[in-house]
């Protein structure tokens, strides 16, 4: 029972996002522009480019994030179907998750499976490529779960834009720290691992933590 | 503590106790002042400005404790349903938020002629400027809903998130970068600071720390006032 009504809510969702398709394409555009800026405002040398470009292109994906965060419940929260979704006998908190997981399925995680080629656009060193990739693809779980954060704090706000940047960019900081540092130390002599495993836990620790603090923040605004 | 619940009960509590909260504060302040500017020496390579740890040390511990009693007050607000727990939890913050405005600002004039900079991204002080932007962004939460007990509501899940994360961004940031003096009190084998200027800080500590508690018992009345006289006027509204 449980099992299929998260089911058919994660389906829902990812259609929504399919027919409407606009949260992904204004963040995909958002990295598009970061990709073809840098270089013109940096200069196009290969050298520079090519330290500035795992760093660059993690930034991109986190703002890229940001920018939809505040569309995660929103809809959702004005037209009352959170309200149903309360009353169903599935744990609210699992049906937080559950949208969590469709915007990592249909943004974070697009942007960053195609993240390879524009890190090479800008000389990424091709050894350090797989390594870059999988810790986007892990990091961008974790950005999906606090931009779901961000937009359930803020989904009774008309302008909640500017509260969830405020709030959500420091937690930001240990996924983008332990996400960079993969590809930096797999410059030097060391293992790339502890700090990609270290990512990993971050994420595991935000897929317990933040459900429950979504679902708190919005039976606050349901109330 | 359920005692205290009743704002009539923590009030005339906190009015008897703050004018000695004042008086100690005071004489600690004068004592902490006198041994920061007279007795203590000046530091064979820091010179004159090691004065500036006397007022720097205890503005970033008292940032962080303000921070743990706002995070601890919004738990009890969660499990007690405490009244007066969500009035202490937003009152610590903008508090906190200036001593940690405080211990930056101390720092960086510090930092000037001894590390030749104003600023470094170093761990301990860019772990110290995340903790500026969530006061800000709890601060915010507050100017944000209108409605009391719905922002109160918010705060609470601010606030705890934030005390959760808190360490893994202070982890995180130590695994990053670092510059900043280790701590030379809290450690094995005792403090190796010289007990001349030991004793001078330890005064300071203390001395924040009544300072901070008698601005939250000040703060606390204000907001236990606001909260009456809103609910006055709005009792006048409905009377009408």
């Amino acid at each position: 029972m449980i099992s299929s009504a998260t089911k058919a809510l994660l389906w829902r969702d990812l259609t929504l996002a399919r027919k409407q398709g606009d949260g992904l394409g204004a963040a995909l555009g958002f990295i598009l522009a970061v990709i073809v800026m840098v270089p013109i405002a940096l200069g196009p040398d290969p050298i520079l480019l090519q330290r500035l470009a795992s760093g660059m292109m993690w930034l991109a994906l986190l703002l890229a994030v940001l920018l939809t965060a505040e569309r995660i419940f929103q809809s959702d929260f004005e037209d009352g179907s959170l309200d149903l979704m309360t009353m169903t006998n599935v744990p609210f908190e699992l049906i937080t998750l559950t949208k969590a997981l469709a915007h990592w399925l249909t943004v974070s995680l697009p942007l960053a499976l195609i993240a390879p080629p524009l890190a090479l656009m800008l000389n990424v060193d091709s050894g350090t490529l797989p390594m870059l990739w999988l810790s986007m693809i892990t990091g961008s779980l974790a950005l999906s779960l606090l931009a779901s954060l961000g937009g359930a704090i803020a989904a009774g706000l008309r302008r909640g834009g500017l509260l969830i940047a405020i709030l959500i960019l420091p937690l930001y900081i240990p996924v983008l720290i332990f996400g960079v540092a993969t590809t930096t130390l797999m410059m030097g002599p060391q293992s790339a691992w502890p700090a990609l495993l270290i990512l990993l836990g971050i994420t595991l620790l935000l897929l317990v933590v933040s459900p429950i603090a979504c679902a708190a923040a919005l039976r606050a605004y349901m109330r | 503590m359920q005692k205290f619940a009743n704002p009539a009960v923590f009030l005339k509590l906190a009015n008897a106790i703050l004018p000695y909260l004042w008086l100690i504060t005071a004489v600690l302040f004068a004592l902490g002042l006198y041994g920061a500017f007279v007795t203590s020496p000046a530091d064979y390579q820091q010179g004159e400005s090691v004065r500036i740890m006397y007022i720097h040390v205890p503005a970033s511990w008292i940032a962080m404790f303000a921070y743990a009693l706002m995070a601890f007050a919004s738990a009890i607000a969660i499990i007690f349903r405490h009244p007066l727990a969500d009035a202490a939890a937003k009152t610590a913050a903008p508090i906190g938020a200036v001593f940690c405005f405080l211990a930056l600002a101390t720092g960086s004039i510090w930092g000037k002629p001894t590390w030749g900079t104003w600023w470094v991204w170093d761990a301990r002080v860019t772990s110290m400027f995340i903790l500026l932007l969530l006061y800000v962004g709890y601060i915010a939460i507050w100017q944000a809903i209108e409605e009391p007990h719905l922002a109160a509501a918010i705060a609470r899940i601010v606030a705890l998130v934030g005390s959760v994360i808190l360490p893994v961004i202070k982890f995180s940031v130590d695994y990053w970068n670092t510059l900043h003096q280790a701590s030379s009190i809290f450690k094995a084998g005792g403090p190796s600071i010289d007990p001349s200027m030991l004793w001078v800080l330890l005064v300071m500590v203390l001395a924040y720390t009544t300072l901070f508690l008698a601005l939250h018992l000040v703060s606390l009345r204000t907001e236990i006032a606001t909260r009456k006289l809103r609910s006055a006027r709005l009792a006048e509204i409905r009377g009408n």
